[in-house]
C-alpha cells in the first residue's frame, strides 16, 4: 500500500520531468500519449487506494523525516482515509479526462510549447495529490503553494501576452497572502502543540489543550489561506482573470480542483472549526456574500469563460456556507458534483472557443446547437445540473447545504436560494445566448464551424453522465436513499447531524428552492433565446458589469499606496535621509581630511601602513595607559 | 592538516597566477585550485575534524588555531563551491589583466576560508582583514564608472566596523585568564557588565555592517552595482554570511547575557530592514540592486531568528546561510549573463528571455521561486523554522515579518514578467547563444537547490554538533 498510494504521487512528477526535460526532444504525439498515460496511471492506482480505504480503513504511509532537528520533526508522510481517497479519484478522474481533452485543444501550439504545458499540468496534478494526501500541515501547505505555483505558470502559459503575465502575478500574489495565514496558523498549532500531524492536531485531546481564543485564531488563520486559494471575498478578484490561461486549465484547476483545497482544507480540520462558532459564523457569511457577489457579476458578463469563472466562485461560497453551518460531508458533496458540472461547462466552452476559433464574447455566437450538437446537448446538461433541476447532480448537492443552512438561520436559506435563482438565470442566460437564436459571428467563423474532435467530444460525454448521475452518492433518506457519501464521511466529519428539520419542511423548502430555480431558467431562456444582452444601460448593469469596481478599489486603497509609499522609501528616505547620513559623515571626515592631507599620499598601501602602527600604537597605549582607551569605551558605549 | 589546505591552495595558485598570462593557462589554475578547494570541502564534510594548531604572534600569546564544526563546515562548502562556480560561470567575460583579477579573488578566497576557521580571536581578525582587502582592489580597479566613489565607502564603512572589532578583540583579550585569543579562553573572560556589554556593542556593529542590517545597509547596493559581477558574487553568496558566521561563532558563546539583553532591539532592527528592504526592492528597475535588496531582506530575516536564541530558529539559519548563497549565486550569475550579452541590467528595457533563450528563464523562474522561498526548494526549509522562531518570540513581529513573503512574491515575479516574458525586447534580441559554462553552473546548483529542499536533512546533519554547542551548557 505504501508503493501504491507513493505511485499514485509520483506518476505525475515523471510525467513532468520526462516532458520537462525532453520538451526539445519528444514529438507532440509521444509527449500528449506519456502525459496523459502518467495521469491515467495515478488515476488507476487512486481506485485500488480507495478500495482498499474501502475495505481495510485508512492507511498512512512514512516515507522519510522531512525535517528532523533535535526539538522539532516533521515526518514526510502520506494518508489515504475516506476523504483523501475521494479527492483522488476526482483530481485523478477529472484531471485524466482534461488531459485527453488537452492533446486535442492544445494542438496548434509546437512541440517544446505542447511539453511544457503538459509539464506544467502533471505538475499541477503532483502538487494537488500532495496537498490532499499530506498527514500534516507542512506537507499540505507544500502542495498548497505548489498548486499556486502551477496556476501561475498556466495562467501566464502564453507569456508573450503582458495581461496574461499580469493575471498570473496577481493570482500568485493574491494566494500568497492567504498562505501566510495559513503559515501562521501552522507556527500557532507548532507553539501550543508542538505538532503538525493531524494524528495528533485533530484529536479531542489536543482541542482540550487549546484555549477557545487559541482555536478562533487558528481556523480564522487557516480560513484566511482557504479565502486565497478558494477565491473568496475578499481574495477572489484573482480567479476571473485567471481565465487567461487555456480553458482546460481553467477546468481542471480553476473549477474542479485546486479552487476546492479551501473546502478540502477546513473538512480536514473540521474537529477544530467546529469548535469555534465565531469562525463558523464568519465561514458562513464569508461563503454566503461571495456566492451572491460573484453571482450578481456573472449577470452581465459576456465574455463565456468570465462567466463561468464567477459562478466557480460562487459556487464556492455555496461550498463555504455549507461548511460554515457545518455541512461538511454536504460540502464535500457539492465539490465532488461541482468537479463534474463546471469541468464539463468549461470543456464545453473550451469546443466552443476551439470551433469560433479562440472568439470568447458570447453576443458574437448564437445558434451554436446544431452546429456544435454534442457540445450543445453536454453544455445543457451541465447548466441543468448546476441550476440544480432534479435529479440531476447539483440539486441534491446544493439541497443539502441549503437544508442545513435553514437549520441554522433561515437567513442563509433565502440568501442561498436568492444565490441559486441568480444562478439558474445567467446559467441558462449564457446557454441561450451561445446556442439559441441566430448566428450572430462573422461569415468566415460561420463556415469554420465544426464540432471538436473525439479526444475533446469523449470527455465531454463522460463528464455528462456523471453530472447527470453523481447525485446518487448522496440521495437523503427523505428520498428513500441512505446517503453513501455521509457515511463514506463520517470517519472524517463525524455521523450527520439531523437537521432537526421535518420531512414535510424539508420538502417544501426543496420544492421552493426548485421552483424559483426553474422560474429563473425559463425567464432567462425566454429573454436571450432571440437576442443577446447590449451594452449595459442602466446604473445598476454598469455597476455589475464592471464587477462592482472591486478592482479599482483594491487599485486605489491598496495599491497605489503601496507603490508610492515604495517609492517613497527608495526616493527619499533612502537616497536622503539614511545614505545621506552615511555621506554627510564621510564629507565631514573628508573635510577634517584636507587639514591635514599631507598626511594622505592617496596610496592604500600606506594607508594600511599606517593601520598597522596604529595598532601597534594602540597596543603600546594599551599597556601603558588604559585611560584613553577608557575614554573611548565609554565613548563608543553611547551608541 | 587538511584544514590548512584551505588556505594554502588558493594562495599557491594566486601566486602562480601572478606569472601566467595565457587565458586558458588562467583559467585552469583557477579551477583547479577551485576544485581542490572543493574536494577538500567535501572531504572536511565527512570526517571528524582534527584541529591545526601552530604558534603564531608569541609575543601576544595568539596561536594559529584552525578549527571547524558543523556550520564552519558547511560555509567552508559554500565557499569551495562558490568560488569554481563563478570562476566558470564569468569565464568569458572580458577582463585587463585577468591574472591578477583571478590572483585578487582566490586571496579573498582564502581569506574567507580563514574568517571561518578561525579559532582564535587575533587569527580571525587577521583573516576578516585578507579577506575585505583584495576586494577592494578588485572594485576599486575592475568596477563601474563610480567605483571609486563607491568603493571607497564600503571600504571604510566596514573598515570602521573592523576597527571597533578589533578594540573589542582586545578588550576581551586582556580580561582573559590566561592572555590568550584562543576561542576557549574568550568565553572564560572575566568581564564586567559594562565591559560585556561594550565588547558585544563591538562585535555587534561590525557585523552588522557587513550583513548588513538596517540601518548600515547602504553601501551594499553601491557596491553590488559597481563591482565587476564575480565579485558581487563572493559579496553577496558568501562575504555577507561573515557577520552572521561572526554572530554565531562569536557573539552568542562570548556574551550570553548582552545578547539576550539586546534581542529585541535587534531583531527590532533586523524586522524593520526586512519590511524596508523588501519594499524598496519593489521599486528597483536595475537587476543588480533589485537582488542586493532582495538578499538584505533575506540577510534581516536570518538575523532576526539568530537572536530570537531559539533552537528550532537557529538551525533554520544556520542551514539557510547555505541555502541563501547558492541562491543568490544563481540569481546573479543569471544577472550577469544578460548584462553580459544584452549590455543593459535596466529591466525596462529586458523583455522576452523566455523566447530568446528558453534555458536561461527557465533557470531564473527556478531561482526566482527559490528566492521566495516555495516550498520543496532548499529555502523554503530554512525560512519556515526561521518564522516559526520567530512567531514564539512575538506572533505580531512574525506576522509583520510575514508580510515580506507577499513582498518577496511582489518584486521577484515582477522581475520575472519583465525580463523573462513578453515579446522579445531590442536589448535581449541581441543576445548570443547560450553561454554553455554559466548555464552548466546554473543547473548544478538548481540540482542543490531541489535536493536540499526535498531532503534537507543532511544540512540538519552537519549543523548538529554547533547547535548542541549554542544550546546544551
Amino acid at each position: 500500500m505504501k508503493v501504491i498510494i507513493g505511485l499514485i504521487v509520483l506518476w505525475p512528477l515523471v510525467g513532468f520531468l520526462f516532458n520537462g526535460l525532453g520538451r526539445n526532444i519528444w514529438s507532440k504525439k509521444v509527449i500528449a500519449y506519456k502525459a496523459t498515460g502518467y495521469i491515467v496511471a495515478s488515476f488507476i492506482f487512486s481506485i485500488l487506494a480507495f478500495l482498499n480505504v474501502q475495505s481495510k480503513g485508512a492507511f498512512t504511509a512514512h516515507y522519510f523525516d522531512f525535517i528532523n532537528t533535535a526539538t522539532f520533526k516533521i515526518p514526510f508522510d502520506l494518508k489515504v482515509d475516506a476523504l483523501s481517497s475521494l479527492f483522488l479519484l476526482v483530481i485523478t478522474g477529472v484531471g485524466s479526462l482534461i488531459h485527453l481533452y488537452s492533446t486535442a485543444y492544445m494542438k496548434e501550439e509546437e512541440a517544446p510549447h505542447y511539453a511544457r504545458y503538459f509539464a506544467y499540468l502533471n505538475l499541477f496534478v503532483f502538487s494537488m495529490l500532495l496537498l490532499v494526501l499530506g498527514n500534516n500541515y507542512v506537507i499540505m501547505f507544500i502542495g498548497w503553494e505548489g498548486v499556486g505555483l502551477c496556476s501561475y505558470l498556466l495562467i501566464g502559459y502564453w507569456f508573450t501576452n503582458a495581461t496574461y503575465n499580469y493575471a498570473a502575478k496577481k493570482a500568485f500574489i493574491m494566494n500568497r497572502i492567504g498562505d501566510l495565514g495559513f503559515l501562521l496558523a501552522i507556527f500557532w498549532l507548532i507553539v501550543k502543540l508542538g505538532t503538525v500531524s493531524y494524528d495528533n492536531v485533530l484529536t479531542a485531546e489536543s482541542l482540550a489543550k487549546l484555549a477557545t481564543p487559541d482555536i478562533t485564531a487558528i481556523t480564522l488563520l487557516l480560513f484566511v489561506g482557504a479565502m486565497g486559494k478558494s477565491a473568496q471575498i475578499p481574495l477572489y478578484t484573482w480567479l476571473p482573470d485567471a481565465m487567461a490561461g487555456p480553458t482546460p486549465v481553467s477546468a481542471l484547476i480553476h473549477a474542479a480542483t485546486m479552487v476546492t483545497a479551501g473546502i478540502y482544507m477546513i473538512t480536514r480540520s473540521n474537529i477544530l472549526f467546529s469548535a469555534s462558532e465565531f469562525t463558523q459564523h464568519i465561514v458562513a457569511i464569508v461563503g454566503i456574500s461571495t456566492a451572491l457577489l460573484a453571482a450578481t457579476i456573472a449577470i452581465k458578463q459576456n465574455d463565456i469563460k468570465k462567466v463561468l469563472a464567477y459562478s466557480t466562485v460562487s459556487q464556492l461560497g455555496y461550498m463555504f456556507l455549507g461548511l460554515g453551518v457545518g455541512a461538511y460531508s454536504g460540502a464535500v458533496f457539492h465539490v465532488i458534483t461541482h468537479a463534474f458540472f463546471k469541468a464539463l461547462l468549461f470543456l464545453g466552452a473550451g469546443s466552443v472557443i476551439h470551433a469560433m476559433h479562440h472568439e470568447q464574447d458570447i453576443r458574437k455566437m448564437g445558434g451554436l446547437k446544431s452546429k456544435l450538437p454534442i457540445t450543445h446537448l453536454t453544455f445543457l446538461i451541465g447548466c441543468i445540473a448546476i441550476a440544480g433541476v432534479p435529479p440531476f447532480s447539483g440539486f441534491f448537492s446544493k439541497d443539502e447545504i441549503l437544508a442545513a443552512a435553514f437549520a441554522k438561520s433561515p437567513i442563509y436559506w433565502a440568501l442561498g436560494v436568492a444565490g441559486a435563482a441568480m444562478t439558474a438565470f445567467y446559467m441558462f442566460r449564457l446557454y441561450a445566448t451561445t446556442f439559441l437564436g441566430q448566428f450572430r459571428g462573422t461569415h468566415d467563423q460561420e463556415h469554420h464551424l465544426h464540432e471538436s474532435p473525439l479526444a475533446m467530444t469523449l470527455p465531454l460525454i463522460l463528464l455528462a453522465v456523471a453530472s447527470s448521475i453523481a447525485g446518487a452518492i448522496g440521495v437523503p433518506a427523505l428520498m428513500g436513499g441512505h446517503h453513501w457519501l455521509s457515511h463514506q464521511l463520517a470517519p472524517i466529519v463525524g455521523e450527520a447531524k439531523e437537521a432537526g428539520l421535518s420531512a414535510g419542511m424539508e420538502w417544501a423548502l426543496m420544492g421552493v428552492s426548485v421552483t424559483i430555480a426553474v422560474i429563473a431558467l425559463l425567464i432567462a431562456l425566454s429573454i436571450y433565446r432571440k437576442k443577446a444582452d447590449g451594452e449595459p444601460q442602466t446604473a445598476l448593469g454598469k455597476f455589475l458589469y464592471n464587477k462592482w469596481y472591486i478592482d479599482e478599489l483594491y487599485e486605489i486603497m491598496i495599491l497605489n499606496p503601496l507603490h508610492k509609499f515604495a517609492g517613497f522609501l527608495k526616493e527619499v528616505v533612502e537616497k536622503n535621509i539614511i545614505d545621506g547620513a552615511v555621506n554627510g559623515t564621510g564629507k565631514f571626515v573628508q573635510y577634517g581630511a584636507r587639514q591635514i592631507r599631507l598626511l594622505q599620499s592617496g596610496q592604500v598601501g600606506y594607508y594600511i601602513l599606517c593601520m598597522v602602527l596604529s595598532i601597534v600604537l594602540l597596543f603600546i597605549i594599551w599597556f601603558n595607559d588604559i585611560t584613553i582607551l577608557k575614554f573611548f569605551f565609554k565613548l563608543t558605549h553611547k551608541f | 592538516m587538511f584544514l590548512l589546505l584551505f588556505l594554502l591552495i588558493p594562495i599557491i595558485a594566486a601566486f602562480l597566477l601572478l606569472f601566467v598570462k595565457k587565458a586558458q593557462t588562467i583559467q585552469f589554475i583557477a579551477m583547479t585550485s577551485g576544485l581542490l578547494s572543493l574536494l577538500d570541502a567535501v572531504y572536511l564534510l565527512f570526517n571528524k575534524t582534527v584541529n591545526f594548531d601552530m604558534p603564531w604572534l608569541l609575543i601576544l600569546n595568539s596561536r594559529f588555531l584552525l578549527q571547524a564544526d558543523g556550520v564552519a563546515k558547511l560555509l567552508i562548502l559554500l565557499t569551495a563551491i562558490s568560488f569554481p562556480a563563478i570562476f566558470l560561470a564569468t569565464s568569458k567575460n572580458e577582463r585587463s589583466q585577468n591574472n591578477i583579477f583571478t590572483a585578487l579573488m582566490l586571496f579573498t578566497q582564502a581569506g574567507l576560508m580563514g574568517v571561518f576557521l578561525a579559532g582564535d580571536a587575533l587569527l580571525f581578525y587577521f583573516f576578516w582583514e585578507l579577506a575585505l582587502i583584495p576586494v577592494y582592489f578588485l572594485c576599486s580597479i575592475w568596477g563601474g564608472e563610480k567605483r571609486i566613489a563607491v568603493t571607497f565607502k564600503f571600504f571604510l564603512y566596514t573598515f570602521v566596523g573592523s576597527l571597533l572589532m578589533l578594540i573589542g578583540i582586545i578588550l576581551v583579550y586582556t580580561n582573559t585568564p590566561d592572555h590568550s585569543f584562543l576561542i576557549q579562553s574568550f568565553t572564560k573572560a572575566h568581564l564586567t557588565t559594562t565591559q560585556s556589554v561594550t565588547a558585544f556593542a563591538l562585535f555587534l556593529i561590525a557585523f552588522l555592517i557587513k550583513m548588513p542590517i538596517f540601518p548600515f545597509h547602504t553601501w551594499q547596493p553601491d557596491a553590488y552595482e559597481q563591482s565587476p559581477t564575480a565579485v558581487t558574487m563572493v559579496l553577496s553568496a558568501v562575504m555577507v554570511k561573515m557577520g552572521l558566521y561572526g554572530v554565531i561563532r562569536w557573539l552568542m558563546p562570548l556574551f550570553p547575557a548582552a545578547f539576550v539583553a539586546h534581542e529585541n532591539l535587534i531583531i527590532l532592527l533586523s524586522i524593520i530592514g526586512i519590511l524596508y528592504a523588501s519594499l524598496v526592492a519593489i521599486r528597483q528597475d536595475d537587476l543588480k540592486k533589485l537582488i542586493a535588496y532582495s538578499s538584505i531582506a533575506h540577510i534581516g530575516l536570518m538575523n532576526a531568528a539568530l537572536f530570537t536564541h531559539n533552537q528550532i530558529g537557529v538551525q533554520g539559519a544556520l542551514i539557510q546561510l547555505f541555502s541563501h548563497g547558492v541562491n543568490v549565486l544563481g540569481l546573479w550569475i543569471i544577472a550577469d549573463v544578460i548584462e553580459q550579452q544584452s549590455g543593459t541590467r535596466s529591466m525596462k528595457a529586458l523583455g522576452g528571455l523566455a523566447k530568446k533563450q528558453p534555458t536561461l528563464a527557465i533557470l531564473l523562474v527556478g531561482f526566482s521561486f527559490a528566492n521566495i522561498a516555495l516550498p520543496l526548494t532548499n529555502a523554503f526549509v530554512g525560512e519556515f523554522l526561521m518564522f516559526n522562531s520567530l512567531f514564539q518570540f512575538n506572533p505580531w513581529i512574525a506576522a509583520a515579518a510575514g508580510v515580506s513573503v507577499v513582498l518577496a512574491a511582489i518584486y521577484t515575479l515582477n522581475m520575472v514578467q519583465k525580463v523573462a516574458y513578453g515579446e522579445v525586447s531590442e536589448a535581449i534580441s541581441i543576445m548570443q547563444g547560450p553561454n554553455k559554462n554559466a548555464q552548466a553552473v546554473l543547473i548544478l546548483l538548481l540540482v542543490i537547490v531541489f535536493l536540499t529542499g526535498v531532503y534537507p536533512q543532511p544540512l540538519f546533519d552537519v549543523t548538529a554538533d554547533t547547535l548542541k554547542q549554542l544550546f546544551v551548557k
